[in-house]
């Protein structure tokens, strides 16, 4: 297991396990995310990769483990909590806010960096109406660097598929996230799109300091992208490397395509 | 039949279905059956009543001008009427041409300024010209002003509970709740409910040596409201953490709960305290007023005390009490839909909207949900003491009998009915069902008794009896026809045809600890 050092490490998670009745979603699993690098969780369907974000972004409150966010414990504290804290996220199949417009969107995920109330709302105090403009250009330079500013206007359910992907991305960026998550972002994209995603990720790394951490199944994906990746199965950590060291390794081979064809490699001496 | 539809998996619903089959039709075809059925129509409703025939075919006959596709033809048409109009001269026909000159000839862009504004300054010189008006056809004459009070502050309430229902889409059924609750703290405090207390502060029309507490209203609103909206955070605690159908029957089971405590709070859990009266409720109240001081510092414009008000006559009207009491409850009104606004375009407003279509994501994108929730419902509870408060110093009575399910059920149809989510649909809603509450049954069946009959039959029908029938009637119809409400908001109706994204993703035991 890598260092633990939390000056360098934006979220720890040790012993982390989820019990759904008698089914082990999560088992015992100890992960660590960096500061500034794109990882990636990798793993076949049902490994428990979303529960695990779950698990992290508090909609889900782990049966055993801790959190440490940025050395704060955070385990089990609410989602708004924790995406006030630092962690802004995306929903495997697309959870936007489908009849408000793309800039409302981005808006709501500012709620927690704004500070108006119900009675200084209802007076539309100086302060409130300088927090709402600032909020409102904030979101449209949003709009803009995820490449969505001239639909602003549009209505989230009438954006097409990789725009509410994009718009997703830019509510998450919304919340001023250290650590975004991303769950399944190139999910129904085709090749070109994704391409265009993985570059849009580093981008996100490099320009904003941010870090990442995705669940991806497109591998050209997480190979073009990734510091790190992690292997999730059956609910276990079972390997963790940069890309190549875990495109290689024996038991992540096993979990995708099963031991017969673990032996079948060694047969043939490609492993 | 069906298959004379072209796309059949696309048309749901018997409106879309008949909406369809009529599309299919040829345009003139549409038109000539159009024509031919309002003609029929307007023939049927001469022979009922004449004004109600004449009514009918000008509107019909606006509409078919409106649509006119040149600008010369649509003047000419109007031209046209506006001559028959002036030949024939039935008082009727003014008011047909004034809705559908404000419907169809005010530009788009003006409408949402130009109709509010219009509707205030008819309302509130609503007690000058409510004499002077013609009888509508069928619902007879037009609702007088004591009427008018009691619609305005179901309007005021079904205003606050869209705040709830409407905004945050937390279906509430014991908003009469908070509706007592503000009605009993006005009574508490402007009678002589606590007589062995002998308190007063700037209450009006009484002797200074009466016994109980007398405080006046203008200070009783706010704090009928204060007092429900901390009552509704205390009853918002606990149950808002729940979802949907479990939030609907733990409110319902609130708002039978203090009627009861009304009823039985003569004797405070058997402490012996008087509380509430019991079943015979705390009257008489105070009366409104601003007390001679403020009166005559504004030269009697504010009325020292509203029972005896005024001698003034104005523009020939000799003015009421309760054209007082109608102005005041315009002012909470405007107040009402004042705050309403301001906090649809806010930050908390977003926030009611996105718990409304997706609480998850609403979550996750650090909306914190009972905080939310619970100012929802404080502000909606808020806003149902105040018109409770209200009322009760209006009626100068507070009784637990007011207080059943059925009001509850009653404003909630009142949002149903005008569009949930959106003002001016709620307000046209709440006024028409608190008006046929009050006068427009009854006047309705009198017509009925006096114009149908069937050879020598003639109904005696008491119409208010049939009331809860025909507001399920009217409710089921919207239902089936237009589920988002007659005037809707643009979002409210999208999700009612679609469905929201709600899958609850939590852990149960989680939820309850997410405050």
């Amino acid at each position: 297991m890598s260092a633990t050092d939390t000056n360098d490490n934006i979220l720890v998670a040790t012993g982390i396990r989820k019990e759904f009745g008698g089914l082990v979603a999560v088992n015992n699993v100890d992960f660590t995310v960096p500061r500034g690098k794109v990882i990636s969780l990798i793993g076949p369907n049902g490994a428990g990769k979303t529960t695990f974000f779950n698990m992290l972004t508090g909609v889900y409150k782990p049966t055993a483990g801790t959190v440490l966010l940025l050395g704060e414990d955070v385990t089990g504290k609410p989602p708004h909590a924790i995406t006030a804290r630092g962690i802004g996220r995306t929903f495997q199949n697309i959870r936007l806010f489908q009849n408000m417009t793309a800039l409302e969107n981005v808006l709501v995920g500012m709620h927690t960096r704004m500070k108006a109330n119900l009675f200084n709302s209802i007076l539309r105090t100086p302060g409130v109406k300088r927090e709402e403009k600032a909020a409102r250009d904030r979101a449209l330079e949003l709009l803009e660097y995820t490449g969505l500013k001239r639909k602003w206007q549009t209505t989230a359910k009438n954006l097409p598929y990789g725009d509410q992907r994009r718009l997703e991305v830019a509510r998450a960026l919304a919340t001023e996230p250290q650590l975004l998550l991303l769950d399944e972002p190139t999910a129904g994209m085709n090749p070109q799109e994704s391409a265009e995603f993985t570059s849009f990720v580093g981008h996100v790394r490099d320009e904003r300091g941010l870090t990442v951490l995705m669940i991806e199944h497109d591998m050209r994906v997480v190979m073009g992208v990734s510091d790190r990746v992690s292997v999730l199965d059956y609910g276990e950590k079972i390997a963790e490397g940069t890309p190549r060291e875990v495109q290689q390794h024996e038991r992540v081979i096993e979990a995708y395509l099963g031991k017969a064809a673990v032996e079948d490699m060694k047969r043939q001496g490609l492993s | 039949m069906t298959e004379t539809l072209a796309d059949p998996p696309e048309v749901v619903g018997i409106r879309n279905v008949l909406r369809a089959r009529w599309k299919a039709l040829p345009f003139w075809y549409r038109v000539g059956i159009s024509i031919g059925l309002e003609l029929l129509i307007a023939i049927l409703l001469f022979l009922l009543d004449h004004s109600l025939g004449y009514a009918f075919a000008t509107v019909a006959a606006l509409y078919w001008v409106h649509r006119l596709p040149r600008l010369p033809w649509r003047l000419a048409g109007q031209l046209v009427i506006i001559t028959i109009f002036l030949v024939f001269g039935v008082t009727s026909l003014a008011a047909a041409l004034a809705i559908a000159f404000a419907v169809f000839w005010i530009p788009e862009r003006y409408r949402t300024w130009a109709l509010p504004l219009v509707a205030v300054a008819l309302a509130v010189l609503y007690p000058f010209y409510q004499p002077k008006m013609f009888t509508i056809p069928v619902f007879g004459v037009w609702p007088d002003i004591a009427t008018g009070v009691v619609m305005l502050v179901f309007i005021m309430m079904a205003v606050g509970l869209n705040i709830v229902v409407g905004y945050a889409g937390l279906l509430d059924l014991g908003y009469v709740a908070f509706y007592a609750m503000g009605a009993y703290t006005a009574a508490w405090f402007s009678s002589l409910q606590f007589a062995n207390k002998n308190f007063h502060f700037g209450a009006v029309g009484i002797t200074p040596d009466l016994p109980g507490i007398h405080v006046t209203i203008w200070l009783l609103l706010p704090l009928a409201g204060v007092v429900t909206a901390l009552a509704g955070i205390i009853i918002g605690l606990p149950t808002l953490r729940l979802r949907g159908d479990y939030l609907a029957i733990v409110t319902l089971g609130f708002g039978e709960i203090l009627p009861q405590i009304a009823r039985n709070g003569d004797n405070f859990f058997g402490t012996g305290f008087n509380l509430t009266n019991g079943p015979n409720g705390i009257t008489p109240l105070d009366s409104l007023g601003f007390g001679n001081r403020i009166s005559d510092a504004t030269g009697g414009f504010l009325p020292a005390n509203y029972l005896q008000c005024c001698n003034a006559k104005v523009l020939g009207h000799q003015i009421q009490s309760t054209d007082v009491f109608f102005w005041t409850a315009i002012v909470l009104l405007l107040f009402t839909v004042f705050c309403s606004l301001r906090l649809q375009y806010s930050r908390l407003g977003r926030a009611w909207i996105a718990i409304r279509e997706d609480e998850t994501a609403a979550a996750a994108m650090g909306v914190p949900l009972m905080r939310t929730k619970t100012w929802a419902y404080a502000t909606g509870a808020f806003f149902g003491g105040v018109a409770g408060a209200y009322y009760a110093s209006f009626k100068s009575a507070t009784f637990p009998g007011d207080f059943f399910f059925n009001i509850s059920v009653f404003i909630l149809c009142m949002v149903i009915l005008g569009g949930m989510g959106n003002i001016w649909g709620v307000i046209v809603g709440a006024g028409f069902l608190a008006y046929l509450d009050r006068e427009g049954l009854a006047n309705t069946g009198a017509w009925v008794n006096a114009n149908i009959h069937v050879g020598h039959w003639h109904p005696n029908l008491d119409v208010p009896l049939y009331a809860s029938g025909i507001y399920g009637l009217i409710i089921l119809v919207v239902m089936l026809f237009r589920p988002e409400g007659l005037i809707p908001s643009k979002r409210v109706a999208a999700e009612m045809h679609e469905g929201v994204h709600d899958e609850p993703l939590y852990d149960v035991a989680h939820g309850a600890e997410g405050a």
